[in-house]
């Protein structure tokens, strides 16, 4: 048995949280068990010392200020630091490499931007911000990475993301946390980190067909996304939006929600808009044709590759913010 | 078996405690629809477009008259709870009746309403009837429309059942003095049936129809 | 029938005043329908037992020792639903409160004792339905439920363990309806709301989370059901549904379900301190209203469940926060006991015993749930077995130590006979030790990483693991030796007393076992709770005299 690796820096904090966390727990044991074996010596029947309980009830009250505050004190500080860092933890920097990853019952989908693919591994570099864009295509799963200590929970039809930084090179195991039914204990993976040289030859000897965004391309095609959607930015015809909205620039700029809110277009919206589930745009009016529901036709992999492609047609916003799953949608 | 002691000092202390217990289980039952109530606030909000959609395709008609039977019957009914108290037995008999026939009414209105829906192809699933960007959101506006009126109309019965009771034992103990608590903890309930129809009917019938 | 040393009280106790089968099937006798009770939980007890047996058993291997990994699924979600729905939530609520309300409250019966019965019925029928579904087919979803597994993806008997669920929510709620309406309206005359014992205090608390929580688990049951028999889309993302919803509505109840699993402990842990240090409870409103403002906040702390689940890094921060702050009055319980020890004439009979133990465990589990509470970390170990560690250490270290605490304690009252002093020491400290070898490498296979709910793991978990399942072996001793030396006491144990502990509750006032009625005579109350004075030195008052056999 060897002890759990710090593979990123948020690793190493974490661990100083739980430290701080044990080191109270165990002074309030102490307290708690010293106390009672104390009271059990000192007043046990028959080395008995005679105290007025009178006095002892009189002066309660101040007892019962004192530990309730320095209680609450104590909490405080603990939540302080605890929710601080979870917070950090789960804002992804910009620039940094997205990967999507895909859980089915019972393995994990890995697919990397320049289209290499695998399955329950999970390849990256050192010292380079990592990205991970979760969905299902079933059931929730959860992926989870304790040497990094970090997990989140993956929901069919949604992206959520999870981002680190490796800061050390070797092979991790993930799991699935989330119980999905009779193969879960089997829905693990490897995680290896690699020297950004080694990455890159990694990348280099893997397979690939066809970075993300090109397969994307090819698949807006085939579906005949094409057919409606302007996504070509300097061809003749670039500005007929009379049949459907121009993909070009649309991701991460501001539309039109179901409810005439404003929404941001990110992973998620363009997840969503693609299969007409939840936030498709609330102009359909506008428009001569109407998007037929691609649920059902696309698999989530594709789905991944088409929002890679439709990214591609919004150069100057390709920067990552804003990039994550933004759990801040969620919030009903 | 020993005759068991009541665990009351007196009449009056045991309708109190009656009375006390029906007001507790009724907030039990607030948050029972309570929770099915969530549903609408989250769906009508996140889906507003198709939850309007569900709402334009109920029957305002027999949604409206129903409100009416409704609140006629509760009515009816506190006219009972009066009888009561005056010890009037053939009072009590008489609201209790109109109270229940109204009931009785409503449901039979509700049925004829589910079965049109029904035959329109309202209830969601693969059939669903309304298409379009928006069926999503009808669907789950009609997920919850079945839901709350059946569990609704669930406890119409029990209470048009509790009513029928009440009517039975008054009619039985004609000639002993008339016990106002089990009338009134049954208009209590029959109350409360009434106020959920009120918070329903607007959300099924009203909010978004326009 | 058995012997007695006392025939004329036997006689005339509700115990075996009428024999008959008949007799006990229709009773409306809250003590004896405290007793019906006992028997179904315990049986549902060791059910779940056997369950966590087989999990033990299994996990001694990485492979998996015994099961498929669907009977592994199938047995934890068992072991799950049957310990919390058939075991620990109606456990020390149905069997010593409902025994202990009216003798406490000196009422001859609860508000409702025909509610009470049906209740039972409900119980059992409930337990028909979930060991039906779980043992025709089974089910494979954890006792969480969550959708869209439990609605789309799983071949198991989802409806009739739905059903059961369902149906002893109803019989907790009539429980709820009953104490609460108990406690307001039949206090015996001068038994003012701070004269209550803390067992009342803790029960009313409960009774509180029963009526208002349990409505939302039946309403969540029920679109489920709904669900998963229409497929209309309430809870699947693919119709539009949102799966999280699910999980808010679930554990609205379930987390102050919590508290309903630990708040009749915490009531008998007072009764229990306070008797065998023979002090007054340190503190005595804080501890009542600790009890109440931990039913009010544990409404609102749901989401600490949900830290990764996707829902918004605001709230996530809100529930943190209040996660926090409704383990302040735990915080002021624990220091509480320990004031009470202080300065009393401590005696360590086997009720005391397990009340120490409770307190030492209870505190090691509500530590750890801060681990949880804290949000950073809580990423890192939830969904491991750090929290089955954490909450095993409160339910079963916590709130099995204090019903055993209760049983001991009780039972001289329920029974009329004492159990044998040595062997229940003995059991009070293997359950301790056992328990901790079984539960403590837990919380260090959390930290390495081993999710919960694997019926298959990576080898370096294993001596962990092998551990642990040793520990649940002398565990299974701890239980077993009470439930053999329980039965022999029935038939052999001594006579007990009236009052031997010396204890000041009005249920100590009246014969062991007390007659049908509860009192001869209708109890007066003119002291405040432990007030050990008024008992060592009675006051010549003569309606506050015991009805002494
Ligand atoms: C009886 C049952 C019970 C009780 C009482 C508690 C009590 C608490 N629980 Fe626990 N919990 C469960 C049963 C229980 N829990 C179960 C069953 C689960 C898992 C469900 C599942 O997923 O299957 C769970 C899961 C769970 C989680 C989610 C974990 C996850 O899945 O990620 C969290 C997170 O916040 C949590 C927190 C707490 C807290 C803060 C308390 C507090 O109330 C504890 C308060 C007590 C103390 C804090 C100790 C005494 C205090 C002192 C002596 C004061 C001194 C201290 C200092 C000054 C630091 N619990
Ligand atoms: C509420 C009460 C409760 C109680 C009392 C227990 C008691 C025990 N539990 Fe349980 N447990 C839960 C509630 C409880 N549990 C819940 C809610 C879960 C989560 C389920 C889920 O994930 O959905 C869980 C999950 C759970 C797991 C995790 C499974 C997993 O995630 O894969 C484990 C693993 O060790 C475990 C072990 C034990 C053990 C060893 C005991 C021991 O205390 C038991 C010791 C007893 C014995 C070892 C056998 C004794 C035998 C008898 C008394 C029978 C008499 C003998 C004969 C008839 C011959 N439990
Ligand atoms: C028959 C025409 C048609 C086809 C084919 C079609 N779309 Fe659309 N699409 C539309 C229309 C019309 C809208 C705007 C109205 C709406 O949201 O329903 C739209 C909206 C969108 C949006 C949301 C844009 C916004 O501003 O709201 C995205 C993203 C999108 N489509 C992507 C795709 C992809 C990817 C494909 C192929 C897999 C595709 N579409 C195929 C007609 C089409
Ligand atoms: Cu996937 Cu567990
Ligand atoms: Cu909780």
């Amino acid at each position: 048995m060897t002890w759990l690796p710090a593979a990123s820096v948020h690793a190493g904090q974490v661990d100083i949280l739980l430290g701080g966390l044990l080191l109270i727990s165990l002074a309030v044991l102490g307290l708690v068990f010293g106390l009672m074996l104390l009271n059990i010596i000192r007043f046990r029947v028959g080395s008995r010392v005679p105290v007025s309980a009178e006095t002892v009830a009189h002066k309660s009250w101040r007892f019962e200020i004192a530990w309730t505050s320095v209680t609450l004190a104590v909490f405080f500080a603990l939540f302080l630091w605890a929710a601080r860092l979870y917070v950090v933890g789960f804002q992804p920097p910009s620039g940094a490499i997205q990967i999507y990853v895909t859980g089915k019952q019972w393995m994990w989908k890995v697919q990397y931007p320049g289209g290499q693919r695998e399955i329950n591994a999970l390849h990256v570099p050192l010292g380079r911000p990592v990205q991970l864009l979760l969905t299902s295509e079933d059931v929730i799963h959860d992926f989870s990475i304790p040497a990094l200590r970090i997990k989140h929970d993956v929901l069919p039809r949604r992206y959520q993301s999870l981002w680190f930084t490796a800061t050390q090179v070797g092979a991790f195991r993930f799991y699935c946390t989330q119980f999905c039914g009779i193969g879960h204990s089997r829905m693990t993976g490897t995680l290896i980190v690699l020297t950004p040289t080694d990455y890159a030859n990694w990348l280099g000897q893997t397979p690939a067909s066809g970075s993300l965004a090109t397969r994307g391309e090819a698949l807006f095609i085939h579906n005949g996304c094409s057919g409606c959607h302007v996504s070509q930015p300097y061809s003749p015809g670039a500005d007929d939006t009379s049949r459907a909205p121009s993909m070009v620039g649309l991701y991460g700029s501001q539309t039109m929600g179901p409810d005439g809110q404003r929404v941001k277009v990110d992973n998620a919206f363009l997840h969503d808009a693609i299969l007409h589930t939840a936030t498709v745009s609330g102009q359909a009016a506008a428009y001569a044709t109407q998007m037929p529901s691609y649920r059902g036709v696309l698999a989530e992999e594709d789905l991944a590759a088409l929002i890679a492609y439709i990214q591609t047609l919004s150069p100057s916003r390709l920067s990552g913010v804003g990039m994550s799953a933004s759990p801040e949608r969620k919030g009903n | 078996m020993s005759e068991h002691l009541a665990p009351y000092d007196s009449p009056r202390h045991r309708d109190e405690t009656a009375i006390a217990g029906m007001w507790l289980f009724l907030a039990s039952e607030i948050l029972l629809f309570g929770g099915l109530f969530l549903i609408f606030v989250v769906y009508s909000h996140t889906r507003a477009a198709g939850w309007a959609l569900g709402v334009r395709h109920t029957n305002l008609m027999i949604g409206g008259i129903n409100t009416a039977l409704l609140l006629t019957s509760s009515m009816a009914y506190t006219l009972g709870v009066d009888a009561a108290r005056n010890e009037n037995a053939r009072g009590v008999i008489l609201a209790g009746l109109s109270a229940a026939g109204l009931g009785v009414t409503f449901l039979c209105l509700k049925g004829w309403e589910w079965h049109t829906e029904l035959a329109d192809h309202l209830f969601p699933g693969p059939g669903f009837a309304l298409g379009g960007p928006q069926a999503g959101g009808a669907q789950l506006f009609y997920s919850f429309y079945f839901l709350s009126t059946a569990l609704h109309g669930l406890h119409m019965l029990v209470g048009i059942g509790l009513i029928g009771w009440i009517c039975l034992r008054t009619y039985r103990g004609r000639s002993a003095p008339l016990i106002a608590m089990p009338v009134e903890v049954v208009g209590l309930y029959w109350s409360f049936v009434d106020l959920v129809w009120v918070l329903l009917f607007p959300v099924l019938y009203l909010i978004g129809r326009v | 029938m058995a012997p007695t040393s006392d025939p004329q009280t036997m006689q005339r106790s509700y115990l075996w005043q009428d024999g008959t089968l008949r007799s006990w099937l229709l009773t409306t006798d809250h003590k004896r329908i405290a007793l019906l009770y006992m028997a179904s939980i315990t049986a549902f007890f060791v059910l779940g037992s056997l369950g966590a047996a087989l999990i033990r058993l299994h996990l001694i291997s990485p492979t998996g020792a015994i099961l498929s990994d669907e009977t592994y699924s199938r047995m934890f979600t068992m072991h799950g639903i049957v310990m919390v729905w058939l075991f620990l939530v109606p456990s020390i609520p149905v069997t010593l409160g409902n025994f202990l309300v009216p003798l406490m409250l000196g009422a001859p019966d609860l508000a409702f004792p025909r509610l009470n019965l049906i209740s039972w019925y409900l119980f059992v029928m409930a337990g028909a339905l979930v060991v039906y579904g779980l043992f025709r087919g089974g089910l494979e979803t954890g006792w969480t439920f969550y959708t869209p597994l439990s609605t789309d993806y799983t071949q198991g008997r989802v409806l009739p363990v739905v059903a059961g669920v369902f149906l002893s929510g109803f019989s907790s709620i009539a429980t709820g309806v009953n104490f609460i309406i108990s406690i307001h309206q039949l206090r015996a005359p001068g038994l003012t709301w701070y004269r209550l014992p803390l067992m009342l205090w803790a029960l009313y608390a409960t009774s509180v989370i029963f009526v208002l929580a349990t409505p939302v688990l039946s309403i969540t049951l029920v679109l489920l059901a709904f669900e998963h028999v229409f497929h209309v889309g309430v809870f699947d993302p693919a119709l539009g549904g949102d799966p999280l919803l699910f999980q808010h509505l679930f554990w609205f109840y379930s987390h102050p379900a919590v508290y309903i699993m630990i708040l009749p402990g915490m009531g008998v842990v007072s009764e229990v301190v306070s008797t065998f240090c023979h002090k007054p409870v340190f503190g005595y409103r804080f501890v009542a209203w600790s009890s109440i403002s931990i039913a009010a906040i544990g409404f609102l702390v749901w989401g600490h469940h949900m830290f990764v689940a996707g829902t918004s890094l605001y709230a996530a921060v809100v529930f943190s926060m209040l996660s926090f702050l409704v383990s302040v009055p735990s915080a002021i319980k624990v220091f509480n006991w320990l004031g009470t020890m202080h300065g009393g004439a401590i005696r360590l009979d086997a009720p005391m015993l397990y009340a120490l133990g409770f307190i030492g465990l209870f505190t090691v589990g509500g530590l750890t749930g801060l681990f949880l509470a804290s949000l950073a970390s809580d990423v890192h170990l939830t969904q491991t077995y750090f929290v089955v560690a954490h909450f095993h250490y409160i339910m079963v270290g916590g709130m099995v130590s204090a019903y055993f605490a209760g049983l001991h304690y009780w039972w001289p009252k329920i029974t009329g006979r004492m159990y044998p002093e040595m062997w229940g020491r003995t059991a009070a400290a293997l359950l301790f030790f056992g328990f901790n070898l079984t539960f403590f490498p837990q919380f260090l296979l959390g930290y390495e990483g081993m999710p919960r709910r694997y019926a298959t793991y990576p080898a370096q978990f294993q001596v962990l693991n092998v551990l642990s399942s040793a520990g649940a072996s002398i565990l299974a001793l701890a239980y077993i030796l009470p439930l053999i030396y329980f039965i022999w006491s029935l038939f052999r144990g001594a006579r007990a007393t009236a009052n031997p502990w010396q204890a000041t509750g009005l249920e100590w006032r009246t014969s062991s076992p007390p007659p049908t009625e509860n009192f001869i005579e209708p109890p007066v109350v003119t002291h405040d709770a432990y007030d050990y004075a008024a008992l060592d030195h009675p006051a010549p008052a003569p309606q506050a005299e015991p009805p002494h056999v």
